[in-house]
């Protein structure tokens, strides 16, 4: 079993996000980042399966050397070795081509990220990756067993579940309760220092977005209390003033 | 050059869901600057009665795909389908409303397109000098606008990127077409092993009123009070993470930054603390109300209405008042 796992470098979900240079970039000044909360999980049921069936997962990350961090903390976390696209990605697209470019050179059975990215929140990568391969592409993804060359997959829909199966190669986008978030042990970090991470430069692609301007919502209006007592009294000002009833 | 402007919409029990005819209005208002008209997809098993209703959103034609092998959701296929449709109908411009399945059609459809795609769009398109959206980034923390370059675009929307009320945009009713896309078998590869779905329950991504429960609802043997009240509005239920990891509600109740995100006119938060990753998923929400017995929760930062107390005395007198709304 040859397991590809993608990960982002994303701000912490709790990041305070504001932006520099005249709104055109992202203030990464005391900002943590981490793999990306969906690929964590994807990265968890990666090195689960591998660890059952054996085989190997290789880590990729499309972006800058300052992801290092993140991508050493995959390798502790169970991967086998590691690449980085060295590029700083404009879009979804982009990110999506050099994965389809690294599977195509090095053909894997499975290739697992998160639904979505939580900077951008697109969720397209893992379908533009299978088009590109000309292979499917499931998303979200909750549940995930191989028996031979087959994926029984349990994949979230509106308001529901659905189970498939399908046969590999396939790539998947990745949710809860896929599996648990792993952390490294000591031994685990100790051997991700040693074990390979290769950069490779990106494949040119055609730009097709290119982002111009970023902007925070307006501020928030104060909250109107309403004593427990008249709770009552809401569901009138709900309707005449707020007029959402 | 004729554009046109192609619109995937999402069928449930044969009608088209509310979020896609907002799409639908979406494309027309941007056929209305781009020139061209605006052309529905429909796949799956349909009411050509409920199609025509794509008119009254600003629709001159409706392609429906009635094939047998399409009546269940299959991103792969669909895609395709989408492609086909856009190929036929010189569609230069590519809209879907925001959900797994239009993410995923709209990844597809881009990749065989070559087509720069955005999802999240939350407003329309800004046509003067390159074409631009702006879209929610960082799970609704801030927004982006995006040029797109490529000649095939492709827009995911949000909820509420344009506003529509139940008469559209006043259009008339749009002409059925039958359409048949060629299907390919690699598309049909999976075999579907079982589908469960609560039929009954208000999807969460289309309903106007959420009622939401988090750790402060003590149990699952105590949601009945939160469950009238939702049904007194015809709202929705959603709940916060630890509640459905702890079991106490399903999965897909589970709303947030790792789960769904929603933007319902009114959000009614019951003992959820108001965590950001909580946040992140309610942040779209028209109108947010807070009832928690800790005045110093974080969630009333981020709420228009809040009351201070415990849920299980308030939650009824609710109740109570939203039943003599009718
Ligand atoms: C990477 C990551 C992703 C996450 N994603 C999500 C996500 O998508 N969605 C999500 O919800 N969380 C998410 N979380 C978890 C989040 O940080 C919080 O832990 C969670 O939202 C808290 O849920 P809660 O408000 O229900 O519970 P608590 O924080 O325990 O809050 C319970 C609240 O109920 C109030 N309360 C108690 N009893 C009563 C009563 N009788 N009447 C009124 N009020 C009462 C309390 O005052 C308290 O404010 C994520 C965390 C991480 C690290």
């Amino acid at each position: 079993m040859k397991i590809l796992v993608c990960i982002t470098n994303v701000p912490d979900t709790t990041a305070k996000i504001s932006f520099t240079d005249n709104d055109t970039k992202l203030n990464k000044n005391g900002v943590q980042f981490i793999i990306g909360p969906y690929d964590d999980y994807a990265l968890a049921r990666g090195v689960e399966l591998k660890e059952q069936l054996g085989g190997s997962l290789t880590v990729l990350h499309v972006g800058e050397a300052d992801a290092e961090p993140q991508i050493r903390k995959a390798l502790a976390i169970g991967a086998d070795d590691a690449i980085r696209v060295n590029a700083d990605p404009q879009d979804s697209y982009f990110v999506a081509a050099q994965i389809a470019h690294i599977a195509r050179q090095n053909g894997y059975d499975l290739i697992l990220m998160g639904r979505e990215s939580i900077d951008y929140n697109s969720g397209v990568v893992h379908g533009l990756v299978g088009e590109m391969l000309g292979i499917p592409s499931y998303s979200p993804v909750m549940k995930l067993d191989l028996d031979g060359g087959n994926a029984t997959i349990t994949r979230e829909i509106d308001g529901g579940k659905e189970v498939l199966k399908a046969p590999l190669p396939l790539v998947l986008g990745c949710q809860e309760p896929i599996a648990e978030w792993k952390i490294p042990n000591m031994r685990g970090i100790m051997t991700a220092r040693t074990k390979p991470l290769n950069v490779v430069e990106p494949v040119a692609v055609d730009d097709m977005t290119v982002p111009q301007t970023y902007k925070l919502p307006a501020p928030k209006g104060a909250c109107k209390m309403i004593p427990a007592s008249e709770a009552e009294t809401l569901i009138r000002l709900l309707q005449t003033e707020a007029k959402v009833l | 050059m004729i554009m046109s402007v192609l619109i995937y919409v999402e069928l449930d029990n044969g009608s088209i869901k509310k979020t896609s005819l907002e799409a639908v209005a979406y494309g027309a208002k941007t056929a209305e600057k781009t020139g061209g008209q605006a052309v529905v997809l429909a796949l799956g098993k349909a009411d050509a009665g409920e199609l025509e209703k794509a008119g009254l959103y600003g629709a001159t034609k409706v392609l429906h795909a009635s094939d047998a092998k399409l009546e269940h959701e299959n991103s792969l296929a669909y895609a395709d389908a989408l492609v086909q449709a856009a190929q036929q109908e010189g569609s230069q411009i590519i809209i879907l409303s925001k959900s797994g399945l239009g993410d995923a059609m709209a990844a597809r459809a881009a990749a065989k397109l070559k087509a720069g795609v955005v999802s999240g769009v939350t407003a329309l398109p800004e046509t003067d000098g390159g074409f631009k959206v702006t879209r929610a980034i960082f799970t609704g923390k801030a927004f982006a606008t995006t040029e797109i370059k490529s000649d095939i675009k492709v827009l995911v929307v949000r909820k509420n990127a344009i506003e529509v009320d139940e008469n559209g945009l006043g259009g008339g009713s749009a002409a059925v077409e039958a359409f048949a896309p060629a299907l390919r078998d690699s598309d049909f590869t999976a075999s579907v092993v079982s589908v469960e779905k609560a039929d009954s329950e208000l999807s969460l991504t289309e309903a106007e009123i959420i009622v939401s429960g988090g750790r402060g609802m003590k149990g699952p043997e105590h949601w009945q009070p939160l469950l009238d009240l939702a049904k007194a509005l015809g709202a929705a239920t959603g709940c916060s993470k630890p509640v459905s990891d702890l079991d106490w509600r399903p999965h897909h109740e589970h709303i947030g930054q790792t789960g769904i995100k929603v933007a319902p006119n009114l959000y009614i938060a019951c003992g959820i603390s108001g965590a950001i990753q909580h946040l992140a998923g309610v942040n779209g929400s028209k109108c947010i109300v807070v009832i928690n017995k800790d005045p110093e929760a974080p969630f009333f930062k981020a709420a228009d209405y809040g009351i201070v107390g415990d849920v299980f005395e308030i939650l009824p007198k609710l109740t109570e008042a939203a039943k003599s709304l009718k």
